[in-house]
């Protein structure tokens, strides 16, 4: 690991973010639809191949943001796909990203239950 | 006299179109700009997660990538608990929604929300609220890719 590593990861997350930024600026998509948008994105730019250089390139830069969860669900559904044929279709994408949304169910509901919302100020 | 007000007319209507054109660009461009900060600095934490899973933790590609996955929803989550997540969004904006932390956002606050319509009805189904919809197009599309990938592999 190097400070380039860094500096890519900032160039190019900062970059996707700001992709959302414009669509929320200029086209007031709502940020839910922007997460649904930027998933599905990622799922279908990882099966053209285009996305896998993006992470070899930047590495967090491009998993961190919601295209990259949309990277690891598509490039583990092929990966299963081409290894255990139509049922890796169907367990390859959940099994890619297993930890994350298992992270956040738990994670998710623990701090929902600890926390009461803060007022807005 | 008449040249001279469509002469003023002319200026006026340049000067709306430059309000016009400018107020809104300049706004959309700060955005920007702090979403560019921001997004890249949420990502250069994950950076480091993903340095410490492979230098330190010694794990491989999978594990690498499900453990900066699994701190980064923590520190989403967490956040957005403290009520830290939400000031960083104001200012932030696109660069706090796009990360997977604003995942994780988005499944804390409003499972918080609705917390006193109980913990099944309110916490548990409102964490889904746009967490589902991601699935939903997430998981459908990777299962659509993985069917096409054993066709074109057959």
């Amino acid at each position: 690991m190097e400070w380039t590593d860094y500096l890519w990861a900032f160039v190019i997350g900062g970059t996707i973010c700001v992709v959302g930024q414009l669509l929320i600026s200029l086209t007031r998509l709502t940020p839910a639809r922007i997460l649904v948008l930027f998933v599905t994105l990622g799922v279908v730019l990882t099966a053209l191949g285009l996305y896998e250089p993006l992470v070899k390139l930047a590495g967090a830069g491009a998993t961190v943001p919601l295209t990259g969860f949309g990277y690891a669900l598509g490039k583990g559904a092929m990966e299963a796909a081409m290894e255990k044929g139509v049922i890796g279709a169907f367990t390859g994408g959940i099994t890619a990203t297993a930890g994350g949304v298992a992270a956040a169910i738990l994670f998710g509901y623990l701090n929902a239950v600890l926390f009461t919302p803060k007022t807005k100020k | 006299m008449d040249q001279k007000q469509r002469q003023k007319t002319a200026e006026e209507q340049r000067y709306q179109q430059r309000v016009n054109e400018k107020m809104p660009r300049s706004k959309t461009l700060s955005q920007c700009v702090r979403a560019f900060v921001a997004g890249g600095l949420i990502c250069c934490i994950g950076q480091a997660v993903r340095a410490f899973g492979e230098i330190t933790l010694q794990l491989d590609q999978d594990g690498v990538a499900a453990l900066t996955a699994i701190v980064m929803v923590f520190l989403g989550a967490t956040l957005t608990g403290l009520g830290v997540y939400d000031k960083i969004g104001t200012w932030a904006g696109a660069g706090s929604i796009v990360p997977i932390t604003g995942f994780a956002n988005s499944i804390v606050s409003p499972a918080m929300e609705f917390k006193r319509e109980g913990l099944i009805l309110g916490t548990a189904a409102k964490m889904f609220t746009i967490a589902g919809p991601v699935l939903v197009y997430g998981v459908g599309a990777s299962v659509i890719v993985g069917l096409i990938t054993c066709l074109v592999a057959k």
